[in-house]
Parts: structure tokens; sequence; C-alpha cells
């Protein structure tokens, strides 16, 4: 359907941006030779560690008694809060989590302390022999009781525009309402995993799965109590990241150190699949409370919306996740008279953190209910009473958090969406079905996206990159970004290909390494490739700026004159390959390496008020889905989907198309199969694939449609692209409101469905 | 205690491995001990196929394919097979097969981690399906690579590659001489008798000595289940005693009025011959695990084990099925509802083993249906498993056997609901008096894969679809739905 021969590679006589060119580790993975964390050759000595997980949700945590452990077989030591040489509590931005607990737990699942053996397994078998004497204490799991009792991570923060109550108030239409969506787990494949080698002088080598080398390094010195330079942390991929490697590698990272350092020995910890479940932070679990008044035409007047967001024990990303769920709570709809309340409520559970969408799904989802709601209670079609409220291009453009939507394509985008897939006889055909249809119901929902681009701390929005030119014409680069999949180097390695007009294949990607670009942001927020591959088009570009005026200079000309393209340099007296003129240029003493340096331009805003310009730009996309559920046991299925998303001018079609199929399938995921169940006293028990549930083969629809925007992106941003990591993820909402719109065609009627759409939450909304 | 030697065919060559303890994990060997890190581990309980490499077995001369979990599957068992892992299928000049050509044409690889364990997927898929002339269709992608789990890519580039195999040069294995090098391993292990920690008997009888000798022996056959006692729950096992090379124990036998299913044929195996006899199974069988753990678990396994959760034994006990119990004082024949005295716990003898499942043939009128409901479609745990097997003759219910699970500590048969029904005019009174029963006579608990309240609910709504579906209703379950013919009627 998506087929790669739409968008098969090209000769490298072509630029290479812009086409399918393969994964630059494709070949390499396919074939089991691309190396992960686990697979580097083990240096001799090395140690593995298991983590002592806290089995109480709160407690005291009276003493530990790992002598039993210690006595096992292949046992080396048990590291504890007190051998932490540096600061005890994480180097994070609200400074409250503590690296192995202190005097008290606050989730089951936390880590109390480190076992550390001759074997991974030994290590394993012995964690579980260490005794902890807990004084259990009462602990808070659900996000409402968490609210009632003022239990917060960081303080509620209130977004208000205009005077949403009497909106309210004079409205002609008024629902109100309230909904729970789940958390998610990332479910990487490759586990957090870290290994800490030590050097001469006490530096320190990490290998760490992670988004975030810089914090990483930055973690484990304040940890082991020196200075950065001491650290290097390297990773050259991550199985798999979606925000689970953004803080949380940090730790594991941590841990490593901290046991290397009392073992003096290279140490490695892989978490068990069951641990990393236990251990790690998940998707936000979201409840909400909402009064919505509104006109005939279903358009909005007035909105009060109250957001939980349920953070678990610590703050670790939490601020920004729930600042980003308020400024995505428009999704795409101009809300005038507005009041947003965000609580960070405190809960005994895994700390949450980042995840694809970082917050903006569980702002647009509930935006969405209302809209769906509103169409319900006056017997409209949804798309139409969607379409009342977009965001005009003239007038109500300006989002509740201040900024001008400046590059709405909505509209249009919407409408060519509607018709490739045929929405309005599809509803007719299904509405017609249903009716006599006694077991089954087909439900149909388009629902649009727009998601806004770039870190809401302005400062993450910086990168660099280096590139490094050797005489025989191939060029290395490094950047301060990290591949997990999402295609990051392959698009990279295209944009320095162009930029020095060479092929593909000359051009490498090694290693993230913060011994190479310090201070690098986390690859998150679907900046990667905006950020790193500007970096790294500038420093190609200063190269070759260089070397034109070398050029210029032997030829007579202007530099501008100079021409850098397949793999040919060519001035208006003389043509040489790319080859010729480095090994000329370099015996003349060019430099042919250079740094390159990315800030993105216009953006600001107030983390007060969160008021500003927190976004360059906004992707845009829209997704047409089609369900069917059984009236009976609430099973469902996913039957069609047909999705527009704006990539702007696609550097690379292939991966492109991969990041919205792959974003659509896991945000699917996230609304119906994948469910997190704590049991009352906090205890985790989903906490492996045995138990939770991702998409497996047999959930993709049967028709699965892509389609690419065609419009570059207004903002000068490299190659004419849009980020594409997180958007495409909430394009699922509307399987979300297509299982509402066919449970509405059981009913009769309004629908209050949670999310995830489990066969026994369909059912429940069928009875309720 | 001595463990014997392990020898295995890999790479045109024989593998040694000696001193590898009985619970050690063939993932582990791997990893660890051959350094061959292409295999990766996943999740540590064959649930996400990250691991998945293919084995190869001499079946009468024949070289079977069989795509299985690493993680869980003991090293020792692949002693006299033949092995391959990612890094094996690739050329000696660095050349891709075409499972992995495929994968890269596709766009089949992101992170990449879970990328070697598809790839083995699909070259067992080349294997059985491709070489053997038969085109790969989409439902057949689907069906054998629900093992494999896949975070980044939505899959549909991962099924694409499974279709475009076909399209690259073949690249065949060298058959006739790893089929030489497994007789050649065979010999010699004819020549060593089964002894040691890890007892591989080839006989029935040997089987019934060792047992009764090591009545303390853990029994595995595929280990799909025993695999996670030694990865999850880290328990370390003295001696193993591994029954899937007992040859009496390997076949299905026909029978006029039955069916005997060994208890070391793999579900893969056994759930072919149960579908050859009632074809409305295959999705039932299809939905239970994924492939690889259907290639190395047993039908045999999964009724010893007896977990209430485990779907044959609900479709078995409707079945009428019988097990057979073995030992060397002889045999016990008794119907298999009647083999399990609590959770997790049956009436197997310390020197006892499952030999058998007997399975009665289809009767004149038979109305069988098997319902699943999970949170996910595919390679799922029941929250309830429904079988029902009845017959109406003159408009009356004149048969009825009901196997339920995960709504009681064991698998169970429903009596009370098959007293409601048998006897009684086929109607919709009747139905919803067999509603009512079957609600009343499982007080199912609440766990993390459904209410009480929603398994009570469902249950009693299965057999409403039941009995909508005895009047010929159509187009009312998900399983058999299909949107073209739904807009076509």
């Amino acid at each position: 359907m998506n087929a790669p021969e739409k968008f098969l590679a090209r000769s490298a006589a072509r630029p290479a941006a812009g086409h399918s060119h393969f994964h630059e580790s494709a070949r390499a993975q396919v074939a089991g030779a691309a190396t992960y964390i686990d697979d580097i050759p083990e240096v001799k000595g090395t140690l593995h560690a298991a983590p002592i997980l806290s089995n109480v949700a709160r407690g005291r945590l009276r003493g530990v008694d790992a002598s039993a452990a210690l006595a096992m077989a292949g046992v080396k030591d048990v590291i504890l809060a007190r051998d932490i040489p540096g600061d005890t509590v994480l180097a994070t931005f609200t400074h409250d989590e503590p690296v192995l607990a202190l005097d008290t737990v606050e989730f089951l699942g936390q880590v109390v302390g480190i076992v550390v053996a001759e074997t991974v397994m030994q290590a394993r078998r012995a964690a579980r022999k260490v005794k902890l004497d807990i004084e259990a204490l009462p602990a808070i799991v659900d996000v409402r009781e968490a609210l009632k009792a003022e239990s917060f991570v960081l303080p509620p923060v209130t977004v208000r525009r205009g005077e949403p109550e009497q909106g309210i108030a004079n409205a002609p239409h008024k629902l109100s309402g309230s909904l729970d969506v789940g958390g998610q787990e990332h479910f990487y494949l490759e586990g957090q995993v870290g290994y800490a080698l030590p050097l001469e002088q006490d530096q320190w080598w990490i290998y760490s799965s992670t988004q975030h080398p810089g914090e990483v390094q930055h973690w484990v010195a304040h940890a082991l109590g020196l200075e950065s330079h001491a650290v290097k942390v390297e990773c050259r991929r991550m199985g798999g990241g979606f925000g689970g490697k953004e803080t949380q590698a940090g730790h594991v990272a941590v841990w490593a150190a901290l046991a290397a350092r009392k073992t003096k020995k290279p140490v490695k910890l892989r978490l068990d699949r069951d641990d990393d479940f236990m251990v790690t932070g998940k998707r936000h679990p979201f409840a909400y409370d909402w009064e919505v008044g509104f006109d005939d035409d279903g358009r909005i007047t007035g909105l009060k919306l109250a957001l939980l967001a349920n953070c678990g024990w610590s703050a670790d990303l939490s601020g920004p996740v729930a600042d980003r769920a308020v400024f995505h709570a428009d999704n795409a709809y101009f809300l005038g008279d507005v009041e947003i309340v965000s609580y960070r409520c405190k809960t005994n559970v895994q700390s949450h953190t980042a995840f694809r969408g970082f917050g903006g799904p569980q702002g647009m989802i509930v935006t969405e209910a209302i809209l769906g709601d509103i169409a319900r209670a006056l017997g409209k079609d949804p798309l139409d009473v969607r379409r009342a409220n977009l965001y005009g291009i003239e007038d109500r453009n300006v989002t509740h958090y201040d900024m001008q939507v400046e590059d709405n394509i909505l509209a249009p985008l919407l409408a060519r969406l509607e018709e490739n897939a045929s929405y309005r006889k599809r509803r007719a055909e299904i509405a017609r079905w249903n009716a006599g249809s006694q077991v089954i119901k087909r439900g149909l929902a388009i629902t649009p996206v727009k998601f806004g681009i770039s870190f809401t701390a302005t400062f993450f929005n910086q990168a660099g990159a280096l590139v490094h030119c050797y005489t025989d014409g191939s060029v290395q680069v490094n950047h301060g970004g990290t591949e997990m999949g999402q295609g990051l180097h392959t698009k990279v390695c295209q944009i320095v290909a162009d930029e020095l007009g060479i092929p593909f294949e000359r051009v490498r990607i090694t290693a993230t390494d913060t011994s190479k670009i310090p201070n690098a942001s986390a690859t998150a927020a679907s900046s990667g490739t905006d950020l790193n591959g500007r970096a790294a088009q500038f420093a190609a570009r200063q190269v070759r700026e260089r070397l034109a005026a070398y050029v210029a200079e032997k030829q007579n000309c202007r530099p501008e004159q100079v021409i850098f393209a397949h793999g040919q340099v060519s001035g208006p007296e003389a043509v040489m390959t790319w080859e010729q003129l480095l090994d000329d240029a370099y015996h003349s003493r060019v430099q042919l390496w250079s740094d390159g340096f990315y800030k993105t331009p216009k953006i600001h805003y107030d983390k007060h008020t969160l008021t500003g310009r927190p976004f360059y730009y906004f992707a845009y996309g829209a997704a047409c889905t089609e369900v069917a559920i059984d009236t009976l046991t609430g099973e469902n299925r996913v039957l069609k989907v047909d999705i527009l998303h704006d990539v702007g001018k696609s550097l690379n079609p292939a991966i492109d198309v991969g990041q919205i199929e792959g974003g659509f399938i896991q945000g699917m995921g996230w609304l119906t199969t994948e469910q997190l169940v704590w049991n009352d006293k906090g205890y985790l028990a989903t906490h492996a694939p045995s138990t939770y549930k991702i998409p497996a083969t047999g959930d993709v629809p049967e028709h699965f449609k892509v389609e690419l925007w065609h419009e570059a992106n207004r903002e000068d941003n490299v190659g004419g692209s849009k980020a594409v990591g997180e958007p495409p993820f909430m394009l699922a909402i509307s399987v979300w409101e297509a299982l509402r719109d066919a449970a509405a065609a059981a009913n009769l009627g309004s629908v209050r469905m949670d999310a995830p759409a489990t066969a026994e939450t369909v059912l429940k909304a069928l009875r309720a | 205690m001595e463990s014997r030697t392990i020898r295995f065919v890999r790479r045109g060559e024989l593998v040694s491995l000696t001193n590898v303890p009985p619970d050690r994990t063939l993932l582990e060997v791997l990893r660890e001990d051959l350094a061959c890190t292409g295999t990766k581990e996943g999740c540590g309980e064959g649930d996400c196929g990250a691991c998945t490499v293919v084995l190869g077995e001499n079946v009468g001369g024949q070289l079977q394919y069989k795509a299985i979990n690493s993680c869980i599957r003991l090293a020792h068992s692949v002693d006299g097979l033949a092995l391959w892992t990612v890094e094996d299928i690739v050329g000696a000049d660095g050349s891709l097969h075409p499972a992995q050509e495929a994968m890269v044409q596709c766009h089949g690889s992101q992170c990449g981690f879970c990328t070697p364990g598809f790839v083995m997927s699909l070259f067992g898929m080349y294997q059985n399906h491709t070489c053997q002339g038969e085109a790969i269709s989409r439902e057949l992608a689907q069906e054998e690579l629900s093992g494999n789990l896949c975070r980044c890519t939505g899959y549909r580039p991962i099924l694409d590659a499974a279709q475009q195999m076909q399209a690259l040069p073949e690249v065949a294995v060298d058959e006739p001489a790893v089929l030489e090098q497994l007789e050649e391993l065979a010999a010699r292990r004819a020549q060593v008798p089964a002894t040691g920690n890890y007892l591989l008997p080839e006989t029935l009888s040997e089987l019934l000595f060792l047992r009764a000798q090591h009545p303390q022996a853990q029994i595995v056959a595929g280990c799909t289940d025993v695999g996670l006692w030694v990865t999850k729950m880290h328990m370390q096992f003295e001696r193993v005693l591994d029954v899937t090379r007992v040859r009496e124990l390997r076949a299905v036998e026909d029978y006029p009025n039955h069916i005997a299913i060994g208890a070391s044929v793999t579900l893969t195996d056994a759930y072919a011959a149960l579908v050859a006899e009632r074809p409305q199974l295959k999705t039932f069988a299809n939905r239970f695990a994924g492939l690889p753990v259907r290639n190395s678990g047993t039908l045999g396994g999964n009724v010893a084990n007896g977990s209430p959760i485990g779907d044959s034994m609900p479709l078995l006990i409707a079945l009428g099925a019988h097990v057979v119990l073995l030992s060397q004082r002889g045999h016990r024949d008794i119907p298999l509802e009647t083999f399990y005295t609590g959770y997790r716990k049956n009436v197997l003898a310390p020197d006892e083993v499952v030999g058998w499942i007997k399975v009665p043939r289809p009767a004149e009128g038979e109305l069988l249906r098997a319902y699943k409901i999970s949170k996910r479609y595919d390679d799922d745990i029941s929250a309830v498993c429904l079988v029902i097997n009845a017959a109406v003759e003159d408009g009356v219910v004149a048969r009825v056997r009901i196997g339920a699970g995960g709504v009681a500590a064991t698998p169970a048969r429903a009596v009370q609901a098959e007293a409601a029904l048998l006897g009684q005019p086929w109607t919709a009174e009747t139905a919803r008096k067999a509603t009512a029963a079957l609600r009343a006579e499982f007080q199912p608990i609440s766990d993390m894969r459904a209410s009480s309240a929603y398994r009570s609910e469902v249950l009693g709504n299965l057999m409403q679809r039941f009995w909508l579906e005895s009047r010929g209703l159509a187009q009312i379950n998900l399983e058999s739905f299909r949107l073209a013919e739904a807009t076509a009627s």
C-alpha cells in the first residue's frame, strides 16, 4: 500500500535529500551485525549488576539485609545509597529523586540498591534474596485521590483567556463530563542498559542506550562527585527509545557507574524486561473534568478544562509534559474563551516521563472527545463540528497561549482527506449497515493533528556537529543527536552529502559521543533532524566554503562560481573530482574539517504564564479510521485507515512514511490494547509482554494508506522539511473516536468511553 | 554431575559444547559462550520474538525447519539438530539472504533490535513456503509473524518484505550436506546412553525408566513455560528430563473413533491435526501464542502444565478428550477434566508422564465453536475462553460438552450449563437459561486481564453468540469479519 517502489532509492548522481535512501545501518541490522550496548565485546573482568527493588509502594526504609545475597556464588558486592561518593540525589532539574532509596521508598519498584556478580543471572537471583525492612505507609495510587489530597510534584498551572464562565453560561447548549486515559509503556525492544568502564585517573567511559548522552554524563559525574570532563558517554544506536530513554537511561548508567566505582571493575547493567517495567516511568496517565458551552453549529463558546497528570513519585519531565498537554489542548481548534488548569499530581507509582507526543496526545484527546460529544448532542456529523471549530487564517488564529498560527493548512488538508477517503459516502453506507446489523457495529472518524515543533524549554533548541573530510574524500560526521531507529543519521548523511555535492555513500556517521559534541540536547521533541541536520549542514558548508575559496583563488573566480555536485567540483577553468580537490587542498594546508552550530530562531516563551511563541512551526496531519466493535464482547478491530500527513518537503519519504505508520500503530496501541494495571497496593500487574499487549502484525488494518502533504515548510527549516517523529502518533485518536462512533451507533446516543478501549472498556461504554 | 556434550550443526560445521548446565538457555549459549550477539533478548519470556532462531531437524530424511524462541529454550534441547541464527544466513561473500535483502529493500528495519528475530521468522517462512514454490499471502505473513513484535515500523514494511522475498534470486540451503551431518550426529548419539543431568531419551521405555529413576527431575518438552521459570523465577534444575525426542510420542495417530496426539507433538502439528478434522478451529489455533511458541511448545506440555488460562484445555474438554498417563507400572486413560485437582495441580504420580491426548473424531451434526476473548487478537492469553460442542437432533440438544478457561482455578467443564441444555429444545429460551447457568456456575477473579464482572458477563454473552451462530447468523464475529464482505452484502 505504502510500498517502497513509490520511494525507491535513487542513484548517487541525484541529490541525496528527497529520496528514500535505505537506513544507514539497514544492512548491518538485518545481518545481526549492528552493535547495541549489550553486544559490545566485554572487557575482561566485567561484572554484571541487577537492581534491588522496593516491594512496597510507600514506606520508611529501616534496613537492608544483604547477607544472604552476598553469600551466594559469584556475588561480589552490594551497592547502597551510602556508597555514593557524590550527591545522593540525581542532578535533575527538580532535584527530587534519590539515586538509590535513602530512608524512604516512594513506589513499588524503586531501586534500593544494586547487586554485582560475575554473571547476569547470579546478580538477578541474588537481588531477590536481599531482605528489605520497610515500614509501610499509606500510599496514593489514584490520580483523583492525589488531587483531593493536594499531592503534587509541581504546583498547578492555569492558562486562561477571555471569559469562559460567561461563554458557557450564555451558550445555547452545554455539556460536561470526565474522562480517564491510561498511560503507556514504551516497550522499546532493547531494554535499558548501561556499561561503565573505569579509565585511568578516575575517568569513565560510559556506554549508554540513551537519547540524551549529555545528561547521562552530567548525572554520572554528579553522582560520582567528579567534573564532567572526567566522564565520556557514548551511544551508537538504541534499540528504540520513544522518549523512554530520555531521562530513564540515566538512572541505569548512574547505577552501573556507582557499581563500577566501588568494585573497580567494568560493570554492565541490563535490566530484565520485568524490572524495566517495574522501575522506569511511562507515558503519563491523565484524568479530565470538563465543561463546555457551544452554539447550534457546535462551535465552542466557552471551555473549562482540568487536566490531571498522574506524574508518579517524582517530577522528572512532568512539568514540560504537562505544559505541552496544555499547549495542545486546542489541537486544531480555536478556543476563544477558555480556562485550562493543569495539575501535576504525585502518586506512589513509577515516575512518568517523556513518551512520543510528550503530553500532546493527552492534551488533544480530551478536546477531540468533547467535539465528538458535541456532535452527538446536536445530531451533527462530527467532522462538521470539528471544521466549525478549526483555527482561521485571518481571524480566530491565536492560540490560548498567545501564539499566532501562521502556517495553518488544516482546512485544505481535511478537505482532501475527506474526499480521498470518501468520508461522506462511507458514513451513509455505515449508518445503513449498522441499522441492519445486530451484533457488530461499525464506526468512522476523521481527526486532525496540529503539533508544535520545538522544545518548549527554549534553550534546548540548539545543536552542534562536526564534519571531517579525509584526504581520500570520505567524510565523517558527528553530531549531538542520537539514533533510535528514526533515521536521523540517514537524513543527516543525506544533508551533508548534498551540501558537499558527493554521493551518500561517502558520508558516515559515528557514535554520539559527549567528548565530540558537548552539552547536546536530548534527541527528543521530534527535533533531531531540524537541529542536528542544520548543525551538520552548517559544518559541511564551512568546509565547502573554505574549499570554494581555495578553488576560486586558483581559478581566479568568485567562490560562488565553484560548484559542488555529483562528486565533482567545477570552476570556470577546470573540473576535478571531490577526491582530487581534497588531496590537493590538504597539501595546501586548507582546514578540511569544521564544526557547525544551530539554534532555532523566533521562539520564546514565559514559563510562568505559558505564553509566547514556544514553537517554530506546526506539523499537521489527519486520519480517517474505520473500526468495528462486537456489542456482545466489546472486542474491536481497526479495519481501514487513510492518512494525509504534512512532513514539509520530505528529506526521505520512506523514512517519513515509516515514522507515520509506526507512530500511528503505536498510538493505536495506546488507545486500544495497551493497558497498564496497577492494583490498590501500587503493584504494576502488567509488567511484561505476556500481560502488556502492544500491537502485533495481526492488528495492522487491512487497508492502511499514507499520503504525504505536498507543500514545503513555510519556515526556513532544513531542506524545507518538517519534523515527523511525534505528530503522527496523535493521528491514532481517530481510532478511538471511531470506536466511540461505533458505540454511539449501538447506544443511539452519547458515549463515555475511557482509554485504552479494551474489549472490557468498550463493553462498559455500551452498558453505560 | 556431568552434562552430556551438546552437538549441533551450524554454518556447515559440527559444534560441540561441553559442561553446559541443564538450565542454561540457548540464547545465553549463543550470546555469551559463542559470542554471537546478532540474536537479541527483548523480553526473556518468548513473547517478543527478538531471539528467534531456526532449528532444522531430520524428519524421515527431510529437513524440517522451525522458527523458535531461543530465550526460553534450553541449550541442551538442540542437541542433534541444525541451527541457524541471523549471522548464519549471510553468504560467505557477505551477500544477504532474501529474508535479509527484502527487509532492506522494504525499509523493514528502523531501530533494528527486533530485526534479527523477524529475519529468522522470514527465513523459516522462506524455507517452508517460498522454497516450496508457495507464494506468501498477506494473511500467511501476518499469521507466521505474529510472535515477533516491532515497536517502530507498524509492521507494514515487514509484511511487504515477507511477500518480496520470492521476487529475489533464490538462495538454497545445502540440505543433503546438513542431513548427512545430522545423521552422523544421530549415529553418535545412539552410542551414548541418556545419562547426566540433561536426559534426552529417544524411546518410551527409556523415558519411563528414567522417570521412575528420577521422579524429581524437571520434565520439559518445548520449554515455553518452564523456560520462564528459569529466566523469570530464577529457578535452577539439578536434572532435566526432556521428552521431545521420544519416538513413540512424536506422532499423531489415527484410530477409527479418535486421534491420539503424542505428548511430544508440537502445538503447530497438534493443532494442524485438530484443524484437519474441524476446520472451524483454524483461527483459534492461529491465535494460540505466536508461531515460535507453537513450534516449540507441545500440546502435552500445555495439558500437563494445566494453567487455568491455557487455551487448549477448554477445547479438549469440550471435545471430550482423554489423557493417557504412562509409567513403568502401566497406563491410565482418564477424561481430561478429571486430570486437574487444583491450581496447576494434577493427578500425575511421581513416576508418571503424560503419553497421549486422545481426541474423539467429529460426530454427526457436531456444532462446535471455540471463543477466545483477549486484549490483543493474536498472541495473547485469554481473559475468557469458551468452547461449546453440541449436537441438536430433532430440535433438541442431544449432546453437549462445554469447556471454559479463565474463569476458575483450573480449566473446567461447565456441567451446570450443560445440564441446562441437554435434552432441551434448542430455542432462545433454552439459550437464555444456559447463559444464566453458565454465569452462575463460575465465579471468576479480577486480574490484569479482565474484571470478574466482565468475565462473567462475557461468558454468558458467548453462549448468546453460540445461539445466534447456530441460527446461521453471519457477520456477528469479528474473528471472521471482513470489511469487503460486509460492504458487499
